[in-house]
């Protein structure tokens, strides 16, 4: 019974944030535009009973998916997307693991400290952050200003408004997100195993390789989806700081639901978009899970 | 268990219900009113004004059509107030609780009814057309003395354009706004919408997009008043608001509004009652409080638009009053077009006509 109990929350919780409102964006998807409030049709009619759902049911279609394959902007959007995310995703882990790393090594009273610092952002809007990103980045801003003076460049650099603000934004804002879990991953490490490792011969540098690293594993896949899952659907720091050019699904989607009012077409973009996602990390999970079974 | 938290949840509704009942929220565009007048009407009708701006009309379509906004008073443009009121969006105006509705201007209402049949859901709130804001001395110094200011040459003319382009150029990222200027400088009608109006708007548009530095509805204005930039392709009182924060700033910038003289949009924005809104009678308080003529000239003598209510005309200052590219007089009124709203099918190929011209590809 207990047990019952304990399984039902998580599953209660996946439902109600997850099943849910997926089963209604993807209702949605299967509709047709309609000049109404809201913007679709067929809406259920609970007066009209089972006959009525047998309606509304026919009434769905596949048609907004078949949409998105003539027209070849959506899938350069999913591309580049992919594209921008993945290549955030290995920069923030390029930036974060040393961070992590020197976290976990440092001293057990600095601790508390270095970690209330990654979070620390935290306590600043989101959106401001990004604002102030746009005053630092601007041809006018200071970081022109600095490497102007110091003689890097004689001609101010234009990266506000071109995709390199945006890998900026990006991997800024989702940073504590690959350290965190990292660190949790560093931390725990048995150091006795290190010690192990060079005392049969390892170099420090091979120690890290075969102990550290694969012990982090964990850490660092944690840390590359919480980057890599909202990276591509991200929308503000595109906007923000990207120019006209920068090609993302999360704008393409707020343009079909807010220009074009067309929200089935929108959901359908947003049904893929999921599928991209889902379908890449529950192959991974198998993957994972295969691995152990042949471990045990 | 279950008791105390439904009576918890009840007295949070009551206690919701009744702030609602002295609350009014209206949805306005940015840069769109004196403030005073939203102090004014708290102390004249003891209700609490919750005041939030948009800056693009697709976002209050969006909340207007996915319902449930809580706002009282919207202000969409006369193009999208129409399809809203096809969509059910709005309630009728009550007009026994707005005697303030004889200060309406008739040339200005049987324009909007265009839009809204006997004016049945919507006020006029202001009205202005969209055109070329232009930074005199230093498009003169780019392009000579001779320089089209009153044209659409000025930004369409690839050759202008591109001579423009080292003082900058910002065009409205608003397509409704743009393709029919586009039209208008092909000798295109500017209503067009079907594929082969668009395709005459994109060859405008796109020989000149590497000289457009922006699309954007709204920072134009400090751009244009700080000198950032040269030639704005805006709305009216938005460049003339820019003008006077240049004057006051006293940096030298001189700007003025044209309208194009091949023809310009001439738009409405019309205040309207969301069918669902919390609070329809403080909705009606709010609009019967802004057709006052002394409150309405208010509005205008701040934020340089023209208004649709005649007996305010006798409070506007003469910056307003006299100056035709905000009151036109009769001559330049015919220089003005209206256009309509764009359908589903067709709104579909202007967004991703849009999205190309904006990307450049």
């Amino acid at each position: 019974m207990r047990r019952a109990i304990l399984i039902a929350i998580p599953y209660l919780w996946l439902t109600a944030l997850f099943l849910v409102p997926f089963l209604i964006v993807l209702k949605i998807s299967l509709s047709d535009i309609a000049l109404a409030r809201p913007p679709y049709t067929p809406q259920f009619d609970f007066s009209a009973g089972l006959e009525g759902l047998g309606a509304f049911f026919s009434e769905l279609d596949f048609e907004n998916f078949v949409f998105l394959t003539t027209d070849d902007l959506y899938w350069k959007s999913y591309l580049s997307s992919v594209q921008i995310a993945g290549l955030s995703t290995l920069i923030t882990l390029a930036v974060g693991y040393p961070v992590a790393y020197a976290m976990a090594r440092a001293d057990e009273a600095w601790r508390p400290t270095l970690l209330m610092l990654v979070i620390l952002p935290f306590w600043t809007s989101f959106l401001i952050r990004v604002y102030s990103w746009m005053g630092i980045l601007a041809s006018e801003g200071p970081l022109n200003a600095v490497l102007l003076a110091l003689g890097i460049i004689d001609q101010p650099l234009q990266i506000m408004n071109t995709n390199v603000a945006v890998y900026i934004g990006i991997v800024y804002t989702y940073l504590p997100f690959m350290i965190l879990p990292i660190y949790s991953a560093l931390e725990k490490l048995d150091g006795s195993l290190l010690e192990a490792a060079e005392d049969l011969g390892c170099s420090r540098l091979s120690a890290f390789w075969l102990v550290t690293w694969p012990l982090s594993r964990p850490g660092i896949i944690a840390g590359c989806f919480l980057v890599f899952i909202p990276a591509l659907g991200e929308f503000v720091i595109p906007s923000l700081l990207g120019g006209s050019d920068t090609l993302m699904i999360g704008k393409v989607l707020w343009e079909e639901f807010f220009n074009n009012r067309d929200w089935p077409v929108a959901s359908a973009v947003a049904v893929i978009l999921l599928a991209i996602l889902i379908i890449p990390i529950v192959l991974f999970q198998r993957n994972e899970q295969k691995a152990r079974e042949a471990e045990g | 268990m279950k008791t105390p938290l439904l009576s918890f949840t009840a007295t949070l509704a009551l206690m919701a219900g009744m702030a609602q009942a002295q609350e009014v929220r209206v949805y306005n565009w940015s840069d769109y009113i004196d403030e005073d007048l939203l102090i004014k009407f708290e102390e004249e009708t003891g209700l609490e004004l919750i005041y939030d701006v948009f800056d693009s009309n697709e976002m209050l379509e969006t909340r207007m059509l996915a319902g449930g906004s809580g706002y009282d008073v919207v202000v969409p443009t006369g193009t999208f107030l129409q399809r809203q009121i096809q969509a059910g969006a709005f309630q009728e105006l009550d007009k026994s609780q707005l005697p303030n509705l004889e200060n309406m201007w008739d040339v200005i209402s049987e324009r909007t009814e265009t839009y809204d049949p006997e004016n049945a859901y919507s006020i006029n709130y202001m009205w202005g057309t969209t055109g070329l804001g232009v930074n005199v001395n230093k498009v003169r110094e780019v392009l000579g003395e001779d320089a089209p200011i009153d044209s659409l040459e000025l930004i369409f003319n690839p050759e202008n354009a591109e001579k423009l382009a080292e003082c900058g150029v910002q065009l409205l990222d608003a397509p409704t706004e743009i393709i029919p200027a586009a039209l208008t400088y092909a000798g295109a009608d500017p209503d067009g919408k079907d594929e082969e109006a668009l395709a005459t708007a994109e060859e405008v548009l796109m020989p000149i997009r590497p000289y457009v530095e922006k699309f954007h509805s709204s920072e134009y204005i400090n751009a244009l008043a700080n000198g950032d930039i040269c030639v704005a392709f805006g709305w009216s009182g938005d460049v003339l608001q820019a003008r006077d924060r240049a004057a006051d700033a006293e940096n030298g910038v001189e700007i003025v509004f044209n309208a194009p003289k091949e023809g310009a949009l001439m738009w409405f924005d019309q205040m309207a009652i969301p069918v669902d809104a919390p609070n329809p009678e403080g909705a009606h308080t709010f609009l019967n409080f802004i057709m006052d003529p002394e409150n309405m000239a208010a509005a205008s003598n701040y934020v340089y638009y023209a208004n649709g209510n005649l007996a305010s005309q006798e409070y506007l200052i003469e910056d307003v009053i006299d100056d035709t590219a905000i009151y036109p007089d009769e001559s330049s009124l015919e220089n003005l077009y209206t256009v309509t709203p764009f359908p589903p099918r067709e709104q579909r190929n202007l967004t991703r006509l849009w999205t190309r011209i904006k990307s450049g590809t």
